[in-house]
């Protein structure tokens, strides 16, 4: 990046060194988007209103919380923590499952080098709309229809699953030694032998490490889309905030990190494991 | 997934079948998906204890009547989106600064070669990269419109807040995976550590971190639209106040519109870091 001095003459070295601009060389480009980023700002700050009064009487509350934070509150809610724990829980390991299973073909289908152009662009798109809905837009349409609970949730997790998966594994097709592909091929092996023998052990040891990174997200994401009404741990945080006990929200909180740290760290094992 | 056969080549000999796996690693393989299998199932099982089936085989109608009631998208409603469109964006954007501004000490304090204490600095630094990244931004705004009222600032905050931990986590691996050479050949002209900071470890990290922080802010784009359900402005306030009074044509559209936005935000986003790296 900064590295562009140039010698202009034998003779003349220049006696000091200024550095070349970090970005954008340009320097009427640089000072445009400059000028620009801060006319936004100026803007974007002045259109948002804040009512401080409210903020200060906050302050209190936000102090509350911090205490509740470090001082949390395990026993007086377990049954609905436990209870939205478990529904959580259920809910990150079957949609997992479920969302894999179906991600895998989507996946397959949606690679240029195994699949035939129809398919490709069929597969594309699913990917394509699996993607740009997020979970919570998802999971107010599911709970519309199938009703309240981790079911819903259940539907809506393994549909941002099959996107996700399906798009990684898909690249991850295409990026494939195909020399190994085309010495497979050469013997003669269908197309079912050449994903099982060419393609699938390439692919296996990332598929696993995408699945842990997955199941990792999908408790995250069950911990969300209980606020709109499909079960998990999110419903049992959001009654526990709309009370203020902010002790048994920490609590919640302080579980669903140590959850999370426990499924980075053992996927970094089993990833390492598997490799 | 579960094609783990091993297929025997017919016309060879006993001894000359080529099996992928051993005896042995085939029994664990087999062993460890039936656990797989039987997690699920079990897991399957407690969590549709409670499910009503009858509501589930409703469904297709349940589906087919909300289809009928959104469409069509009632257009005129666009003109109460577009300022709250314009707060989504400011949330996100805004949001996004906060989150890089406290991201970038805190991912010095975690990198290995920058961190000022391995013992104390960096866990802490560590911790606060787990706990921003483990709590969704919906979560923070929850808490946020609770403590400090409802509105966009507690939308920004929160946004902000989550971004730290992604920012962050991607910043300090970008600074482990500096080359050491070019650290080394500004330290030996005798460079301060600011100078070392400034002179062989930024030039290095710049690309990365405007990559991250644009990839970090298309993110928050998507995010920053549904906030608004738990009360924290934007685009959300408009679709919850739409799905309580069970308005579907309006909910249609915000949906269109939150789905514009995304794909607009991504395409910006690809097109900076195309240039960038």
């Amino acid at each position: 990046m900064s590295s562009n001095t140039t010698h202009s003459g034998a003779t003349a070295y220049p006696s000091s060194w200024k550095r070349p601009p970090l970005f954008v060389q340009d320097a009427r480009l640089r000072w445009a988007l400059i000028i620009g980023a801060v006319i936004y700002l100026t803007l974007a700050i002045s259109t948002v209103e804040v009512n401080w009064v409210r903020v200060q009487e906050g302050m209190e509350r936000g102090w509350r919380f911090v205490k509740g934070f470090l001082t949390p509150d395990f026993t007086s809610r377990w049954r609905d923590i436990s209870q939205g724990l478990i529904e959580s829980l259920t809910m990150t390991m079957t949609s997992t499952v479920a969302g894999i299973i179906l991600a895998v073909p989507v996946g397959i289908g949606a690679s240029r080098n195994l699949a035939a152009k129809p398919v490709y662009y069929v597969c594309r798109a699913i990917i394509a709309i699996s993607r740009s809905l997020q979970e919570i837009i998802i999971a107010i349409l599911f709970v519309a229809m199938f009703g309240f609970g981790p079911f819903a949730g259940f539907l809506t997790l393994t549909f941002a699953t099959i996107g996700f998966m399906a798009k990684l594994l898909a690249e991850d097709i295409e990026d494939i030694d195909e020399t190994q592909a085309e010495a497979v091929r050469a013997t003669g092996a269908s197309w079912w032998q050449l994903i099982n023998y060419a393609v699938q052990p390439q692919v296996m040891p990332r598929l696993i490490g995408l699945s842990l990174y997955r199941l990792d997200i999908n408790f995250r994401e069950s911990a969300v889309i209980g606020i709109v009404g499909a079960g998990g741990i999110g419903a049992t945080l959001n009654t526990a905030i709309d009370r203020y006990e902010f002790d048994s929200a920490g609590a919640v909180l302080l579980i669903i990190i140590a959850i999370v740290m426990l499924t980075e760290y053992s996927s970094g094992y089993v990833r390492r494991w598997v490799q | 997934m579960t094609m783990q056969t091993d297929d025997t080549t017919a016309g060879a000999g006993m001894n000359a079948v080529w099996r992928h796996r051993t005896p042995r690693g085939r029994l664990m393989l087999w062993a460890g998906w039936l656990i797989l299998v039987a997690i699920t199932v079990f897991c399957w099982q407690v969590m549709t204890k409670d499910t009503i089936w009858a509501f589930v085989a409703d469904a297709p109608r349940q589906a087919a009547d909300l289809g009928s009631r959104m469409i069509p998208p009632r257009w005129s409603y666009m003109d109460k989106l577009w300022a709250p469109l314009w707060d989504t964006i400011n949330i996100a954007t805004l949001g996004t600064l906060i989150g890089v501004t406290i991201a970038v000490p805190v991912a010095f304090m975690a990198a290995q070669n920058t961190t000022p204490s391995r013992l104390f600095i960096r866990p802490i630094a560590l911790f606060i990269i787990v706990a921003s990244r483990s709590i969704n931004s919906l979560i923070w705004a929850l808490l946020l419109v609770s403590i400090i009222g409802p509105g966009l600032l507690a939308g920004i905050v929160a946004i902000g807040l989550r971004s730290i931990g992604f920012v962050a986590k991607l910043l300090y691996e970008a600074i482990e995976e500096t080359d050491i050479k070019q650290i080394e050949a500004v330290s030996a002209t005798g460079a301060s550590k600011a100078q070392i900071l400034n002179y062989g470890i930024v030039p290095q990290i710049l690309p990365a971190f405007f990559g991250i922080s644009v990839f970090r802010w298309d993110i928050n784009i998507r995010e920053s639209a549904i906030l608004g359900l738990v009360g924290a402005g934007g685009i959300g306030v408009q679709m919850q106040a739409s799905l309580n009074t069970l308005a579907w044509p309006q909910v249609t559209l915000i949906f269109i519109v939150i789905l514009a936005t995304v794909v607009v935000s991504e395409w910006v986003s690809a097109k900076v870091r195309h240039t960038i790296i």
